[in-house]
């Protein structure tokens, strides 16, 4: 019964942390860059929308400064990777922990409440049936962006970039500038989903981005699991990342109402997010086909294919 | 537009020696790549090379594995920045200018099928992604519908049955049906300069033959420059004008028109052995 009561509040984290997945999925799929930055950006979408809200800031302009605060944490691991030559994950690295020192800055404190009497909340724990609803329309919305960027020419050159960097650039895109883009484009979301939390939390605090890269994981593994069976189009992949974070945060919940320590589930999300990265290398080492693209879904032929 | 000018600027400087106005296409000046430079592993790939193509020109390039047949492709294509020489296209110099403004004239085919596509990505999208080349990528919507009816009548002419899988993504076709498309993006923009790296290597003799016809086909339709890698001798003699033979990053013989078409496989042969034994292994494909 408890475990019921907890749903709706479940579903709310979800649907945030879902805006997070997506921004996780554009770089982690798209872009096959694993993206550290995340951790750092999250919580830079916090504290920039928390900091401005509390000056008086209306809170859709806080809302998006606080993504664009996000673009420009992507810009710099991009240009960190795509101008200094350092690896992706590196890259992340060095831009999530200078974003610890900017964000302690910004936030002026390690934690800063947000005063739902004297500002707008857009979500809210107080209410969960209305942050469920705004938040559908804020998935519905995202989605809707993200499908039409993705669709053009720019966005078009961003997926060849992630898929075949050599085809893409055989074809005369620019894949530094299309890596630099993509990056920021996903951290513009995912400092959203930042911003979001904070309102729900009704705080923002320097630690909120901890570990987060491996709850969006986590999201994107088991959504894409989930609808990658019923379709391929790429809304439905988006709306499938935000169903794995609902689901991830549903379990989640179940987890605590059992009673588990819950000093112990950053370990139990690590140690699940292993398994299920680990499953599809197994699989190609069992099938001995070679992965081309993060973004497909199933294995053409030709694996066979020699080089020489 | 700027390009036009700069045309001219470059045309004027870089080519007073052809007065006649008759640009080469491509002019390969005295090319030299060291990989590796200064490390135990310093390996000279090209030494010196030098090589012109007029507009039209077919070249098949020969050589042993190791030759340098791929880095010189690399070099025109601009995939690294090379150590001297200079690479000039229809007399602009684009020695310095990096590999995706370089696609805007060059376009490639490599031997590997995986390569030249976007396995994710659909027939359309691909297309559509060749046909961006050289131009500037804008928020407007990647496929639209003037161009779906062209890649479908572009695709229909390759006559493999393609045009019913225009939403197929490629990663669903096989090595012969993704080299004739990268073929046909390659292509699509009547590039300047076409590269195929033995792109009909990977392929079992029917689908390569197939592909092979298909690349006579379209570039004699559009009087393509071309430079075709190729490791098969008797395809080096057949097609194009001109053939280049290549060993250790230089180039040992070439021939044209005639003396070209004079030419037999024992003759190629005859002049690999003189190279000595360690080039026998040309024999074996
Ligand atoms: N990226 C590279 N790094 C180091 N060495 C290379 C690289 N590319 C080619 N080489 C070397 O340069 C030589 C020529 O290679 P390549 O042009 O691929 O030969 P071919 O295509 O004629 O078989 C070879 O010895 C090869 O090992
Ligand atoms: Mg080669």
């Amino acid at each position: 019964m408890l475990f019921l009561r907890t749903i709706p509040g479940a579903i709310s984290l979800g649907l945030i942390w879902g805006v997070m997945a997506i921004g996780l999925y554009i770089s982690y799929k798209i872009l096959d860059f694993a993206d550290l930055t995340v951790d750092g950006s999250i919580c830079t979408g916090a504290v920039v929308c928390a900091t401005l809200m509390n000056v008086g800031v209306p809170m859709p302009v806080a809302l998006l400064i606080a993504v664009l605060a996000g673009c420009v944490c992507g810009l710099i691991t991009g240009m960190f990777h795509t101008l200094m030559g350092i690896p992706p994950i590196l890259s992340g690295i060095l831009t999530q922990l200078a974003l610890w020192s900017v964000n302690l800055k910004i936030l002026g404190k390690a934690h800063e409440s947000l005063n739902g009497d004297k500002v707008f909340l857009l979500v809210q724990q107080m209410n969960q049936w209305q942050t469920i609803l705004i938040m559908l329309g804020i998935v519905a919305v995202l989605t809707g962006l993200l499908y039409w960027f993705f669709g053009t020419k720019i966005g078009s050159a961003i997926r060849a970039t992630g898929c075949n960097e050599r085809m893409a650039r055989a074809q005369g895109i620019n894949t530094k500038a299309a890596k630099v883009l993509g990056l920021a484009v996903s951290n513009g979301v995912v400092a959203l989903s930042g911003a979001l939390l904070c309102q729900y939390l009704s705080s923002a605090d320097i630690n909120m981005g901890r570990g987060a890269i491996v709850t969006g994981l986590a999201a994107v593994i088991i959504g894409l699991a989930v609808v990658s069976r019923i379709s391929s189009n790429f809304a439905v992949r988006l709306i499938g990342v935000v169903v794995g974070a609902i689901i991830y945060f549903t379990v989640y919940q179940f987890i605590v109402n059992l009673g588990f320590d819950t000093d112990l589930l950053k370990l139990l999300s690590a140690l699940l997010v292993a398994l299920f990265l680990a499953i599809p290398y197994w699989k190609n080492k069992y099938y001995r086909k070679r992965p081309r693209c993060k973004e497909k879904t199933a294995q053409g032929g030709d694996s066979n294919v020699g080089q020489n | 537009m700027s390009d036009k000018t700069k045309k001219t600027c470059a045309q004027s400087t870089e080519n007073t020696q052809s007065m006649a106005g008759n640009i080469p296409m491509l002019s390969i000046e005295n090319v030299t790549k060291i990989f590796h430079r200064g490390t135990v592993n310093e390996k000279v790939a090209l030494n010196g090379i030098a090589m012109t193509l007029d507009e039209g020109d077919f070249v098949t390039v020969i050589g042993g594995n190791g030759a340098g047949k791929s880095t010189l492709l690399n070099a025109v294509a601009g995939v690294f920045a090379i150590d001297s020489g200079k690479v000039i296209i229809d007399g602009i110099d684009v020695t310095k200018m990096p590999e995706h403004k370089r696609a805007s004239v060059v376009a490639r085919v490599f031997q590997d099928p995986m390569i030249g596509t976007a396995a994710s990505m659909n027939i359309e999208e691909n297309l559509a992604l060749a046909g961006m080349r050289g131009k500037r990528r804008t928020l407007s919507w990647n496929v639209n519908k003037k161009d779906k009816a062209t890649y479908r009548e572009l695709v229909a002419s390759l006559e493999l049955g393609l045009e019913s899988r225009m939403n197929a993504k490629v990663e669903l076709l096989s090595g012969g049906q993704r080299q004739a498309l990268t073929l046909l993006m390659a292509t699509l923009n009547k590039p300047k300069l076409l590269l195929l790296d033995e792109h009909t290597a990977a392929l079992d003799p029917k689908t390569a033959a197939k592909v092979l016809a298909l690349t006579e086909q379209i570039t004699a339709a559009n009087n393509q420059t071309t430079i075709m890698i190729t490791h098969n001798m008797k395809d080096a003699l057949t097609y194009g004008n001109k053939i280049v033979m290549m060993n250790e990053g230089e180039v040992i013989f070439t021939a044209q028109g005639e003396e070209k078409q004079k030419l037999t496989v024992s003759d190629l042969l005859t002049k690999f052995h003189e190279l000595g034994d360690e080039n026998d292994r040309i024999l074996l494909s």
